[in-house]
């Protein structure tokens, strides 16, 4: 058994890596999945407090890498779950503590041991993002249906083509049906047809995901929210399972869909 | 009607900007710099046959994520070159 690495990344910053991490990790834990996250943002620790883990970091990323512990002691077990952990980043250094290939050898030497490890990128096109990525064997590119995540989303997107770590799938973040039925905001078929990407996930604008971090309570632990079932189908999805995209489906959205399929 | 009202709103324009800012994001080519590819391609042709200047039109075409340049080039006639 070899865990398959997941890498999150977007462009801009603030548009949902750390709640998408954090909420896809414990789908995939509550199927039975061995999980590992890694806080890929080094100097911005967040994952740690979205999980509501932050007063249990004794090690980070940056200590397994300069050898000051072993990488099974810098694995924070959420107590929720019993095959969830997280390796928290560094919050006193920064991006240059680390390299791609230490990247790299990390998740191999975890591999053997679990079946998904995810990385939450930092915002940017610079280190911290070539460190995420390096590892990666699958990368999802998450956007807002906004002017500026979705062009920021294009320049990663190409990037990630140039270096061969494609193709990517795509989360659509934070979508407000009500605005985009209004003619307010891209729909899901917009930034489809902009960014020609394979999609993975369709995610609502929705306040329990800020009361859920403010808890640190990831949503996808009750799975009633619109979110919180958002992240579970695309956990479902990395899974292999066929899920239709239905709640937030808009109009032109199926031929759309059925067309891009690669 | 519905789709009527819905392209009159600022997501079309969202919309049609990023296309246009896509486009040169991904090519490098601002409009300045394809008018010059414009008149190079309109000398170097020239050389070989006789068109019709005015009536080239070149502009990138998507197919997915890539852009495909197409130039559209009326000749001249041969019954025209000879007057
Ligand atoms: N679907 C959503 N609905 C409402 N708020 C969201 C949603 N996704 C993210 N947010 C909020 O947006 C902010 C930025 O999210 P975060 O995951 O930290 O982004 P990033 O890691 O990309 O910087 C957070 O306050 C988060 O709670
Ligand atoms: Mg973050």
């Amino acid at each position: 058994m070899t865990a398959k690495v997941v890498t999150i990344t977007s462009g801009k910053g603030g548009v949902g890596k750390t709640t998408s991490v954090a909420n896809i990790a414990v789908a995939l834990a509550s199927r039975g999945q061995r999980v590992v996250c890694i806080d890929g943002d080094i100097g911005l620790r967040n994952l740690d407090v979205v999980l509501g883990l932050e007063n249990r970091i004794v090690y980070d990323l940056v200590d397994v890498i300069e050898g000051r512990c072993r990488l099974r002691q810098a694995m924070i077990r959420d107590k929720r779950l019993p095959e969830l952990y997280l390796i928290p980043a560094a919050q006193t250094r920064d991006k240059t503590a680390v390299s791609p290939s230490d990247m790299i050898r990390l998740c191999d030497e975890l591999r053997p041991d679990v079946d998904w490890i995810l990385i939450d990128s930092p915002a940017g096109i610079e280190r911290g993002f070539r460190n995420a990525i390096a590892p990666a064997d699958r990368v999802l590119v998450i956007t807002n249906p906004d002017v500026s995540a979705v062009r920021d989303a294009d320049r990663v997107i190409g990037i990630l083509d140039a270096e061969e770590k494609g193709p990517v799938s795509l989360i659509i973040n934070r979508v407000n049906s009500d605005m985009v039925r209004r003619g307010e905001m891209l729909s899901v078929e917009d930034v489809l047809d902009l960014l020609a990407v394979h999609l993975i996930g369709i995610v609502p604008e929705d306040e329990n995901v800020i009361v859920a971090s403010n808890r640190g309570q990831p949503l996808s632990l009750d799975g009633k929210s619109r979110a919180g079932v958002a992240f579970q189908n695309i956990a479902r999805r990395l899974m292999g399972e066929e899920v239709p995209f239905s709640e937030l489906e808009t109009p032109g959205l199926w031929q759309r869909l059925l067309g891009r399929r690669r | 009607m519905m789709k009527f009202l819905r392209r009159s709103k600022s997501a079309a324009s969202a919309k049609e900007r990023l296309q246009l800012v896509l486009i040169h994001d991904r090519t490098d080519l601002n409009a300045t710099e394809l008018e010059a590819l414009k008149d190079d391609l309109i000398a170097t042709i020239s050389r070989h046959v006789a068109i019709d200047p005015l009536g080239v039109v070149i502009h990138i075409a998507q197919d997915g994520r890539s852009q495909r340049l197409v130039a559209d080039i009326p000749l001249r006639s041969a019954n025209q070159r000879r007057r």
